[in-house]
């Protein structure tokens, strides 16, 4: 891949504005004086990593299987789905309104419900995190199966082609830019819905261990978990992001 | 010689619950082998609707349509090419590809059909532009581009919808000599709608003049202007006739 020099240019303009925004944290505590366990020092918080026995690459791991298993099971039950009401019109027009009505309930607020339901633990939290990210994907990739210009169908079917043939050549790659941008909200939305889930119960994963040290105001500690669920989320995002340069060319990418 | 497409007494309605549409009625002409016949006429006049017809995409509900001949067999799965206002060509593939389409839908051999798709891209004047994505043309380039997707699965009839109406007047123009000199090398027989008056006399071999409230057929005649034609003919006093008698049909005298 070739990098233009305004890419370049772009690149290290992200770098730089990370790098002040930390440097703006350091002076901001160490100027103002802020007590330690209301806001550490970028390097108090990244010490906090060897201090104490939290265990954190364990909670790393659990956290990071609950959101990824959560957003890999929203995708592919979510284009499964998508997938199977393009092929019956019936049954979409059977399951479209009540899939808007759930979509419509905060599923945060299923939380304490799914922990009645399934105890707590991993997988409750990996089912919370699929509930709030299946959504975004089944309804931008249903719209975009639905998205076919009439003449292009008229053009296949000109040339008798199958349904199989319009679904694989035409429907599924013309409906991939909408995936993906399902795919970029809903890697977000994973994130919070596996955090709410060990907010509410776990013995287990970076939200839990923010609330044992927040009992200690082990301020330092909370910040290093935030920026750690942070970093899940952008590799989860990034990962989107590299398939969907693979995948979809330049100017078809939807924001 | 035996007509390539026969129409006789066409007529179609659409239906929608109890309300019915007359999209087209009394549709009767002939189409020769290696004719460009010109469909013109307002919108609502039926002229998308009888190319649908053609297309085998739309069953008409009386008359005759009749199309191939025993000298020129024709095959309704793999003898139609289509062109339509918008390219339409698909975003995720290069040119090339986009050309193949057709050849894929037909299973066509992969090899001969790429050799032919280079052909017809050099054909439309696109050479060197096999692996660029749509985007990266201009909207009449990609217009030609559809034009050699048309032509890939070497269909013996060509139907184009106002294909050039999306385009700048002078691209138009310009689009109109290519497709004169496209249609004389590949020697298809091609229907050509359109709602522009002077580009249906300065292509066809014929013009088929359709009228809108009632959509019927108005008239059919023959353009005795010879080929190539050159914009210049446009000025001439036979152009100015025909243009005038179809002005008249169509009420805008």
């Amino acid at each position: 891949m070739e990098i233009s020099s305004d890419s370049l240019r772009r690149y290290s303009l992200a770098v730089l504005v990370h790098v002040l925004l930390v440097v703006a944290w350091y002076l901001f505590v160490k100027l103002g004086d802020v007590p330690k366990y209301v806001m550490p020092t970028p390097g108090e918080a990244f010490l906090a990593l060897f201090t104490g026995s939290y265990g954190w690459w364990q909670n790393v791991a659990v956290t990071g299987a609950e959101i990824f298993g959560g957003y890999f099971l929203a995708l592919v039950i979510g284009v499964g789905l998508a997938l199977l009401f393009t092929w019956s019109r019936w049954l979409e027009e059977l399951a479209m309104p009540a899939l808007v009505s759930l979509n419509m309930i905060p599923k945060v607020a299923l939380g304490p419900l799914i922990i009645v339901w399934f105890k707590y633990g991993v997988w409750p939290n990996t089912l919370i995190a699929f509930s709030i990210a299946v959504f975004p994907i089944l309804l931008t990739t249903a719209r975009g199966l639905r998205e076919v210009e009439p003449e292009l169908l008229d053009l296949v079917k000109s040339l008798r082609g199958s349904r199989w043939q319009l679904f694989v050549k035409i429907q599924l790659p013309g409906a991939l830019p909408y995936i993906f941008s399902g795919m970029k909200v809903a890697s977000i939305l994973a994130v919070a819905g596996a955090i709410v889930g060990e907010f509410l119960a776990s013995d287990k994963g970076l939200g839990y261990l923010m609330l044992q040290v927040q009992v200690t105001l082990d301020t330092a500690a909370m910040f290093m978990a935030v920026i750690l669920i942070t970093l899940i989320g952008v590799l989860l995002y990034g990962s989107v992001l590299v398939l969907e340069r693979i995948f979809v060319p330049k100017d078809a990418r939807i924001a | 010689m035996e007509p390539f497409i026969h129409l006789d007494g066409v007529r179609k309605v659409y239906r929608k619950g109890k309300s019915e549409f007359l999209a087209i009625s009394d549709a009767s002409f002939d189409v020769m082998p290696g004719e460009l016949v010109a469909l013109v006429g307002p919108s609502g006049c039926g002229k998308t609707t009888l190319l649908k017809i053609l297309a085998g995409l739309h069953p008409h509900d009386a008359g005759t349509v009749r199309i191939g001949s025993d000298a020129h067999p024709f095959d309704p799965s793999r003898d139609v090419g289509m062109v339509f206002q918008q390219p339409l060509l698909l975003r995720w593939r290069r040119i090339l590809e986009n050309v193949l389409l057709p050849t894929e839908i037909l299973g066509l051999p992969a090899k001969e059909s790429r050799e032919r798709a280079r052909g017809l891209l050099a054909l439309v004047g696109l050479t060197g532009f096999e692996e660029k994505y749509p985007y990266e043309l201009s909207g009449g380039m990609q217009q030609r581009a559809a034009i050699a997707r048309a032509l890939v699965h070497d269909p013996k009839l060509v139907l184009m919808d106002e294909p050039f109406g999306a385009l700048d007047a002078l691209t138009r123009e310009k689009m109109n000599l290519e497709l004169l000199r496209i249609w004389k090398e590949s020697g298809k027989t091609i229907v050509f709608v359109t709602h522009g008056i002077s580009e249906a006399v300065f292509l066809g071999t014929r013009v088929v003049v359709l009228t809108a409230g009632p959509a019927r057929m108005a008239d059919n005649f023959d353009v005795a202007l010879s080929y190539p034609r050159t914009l210049d003919m446009k000025t001439q006093e036979k152009f100015g006739e025909y243009t005038r008698r179809i002005y008249r049909l169509l009420d805008m005298e």
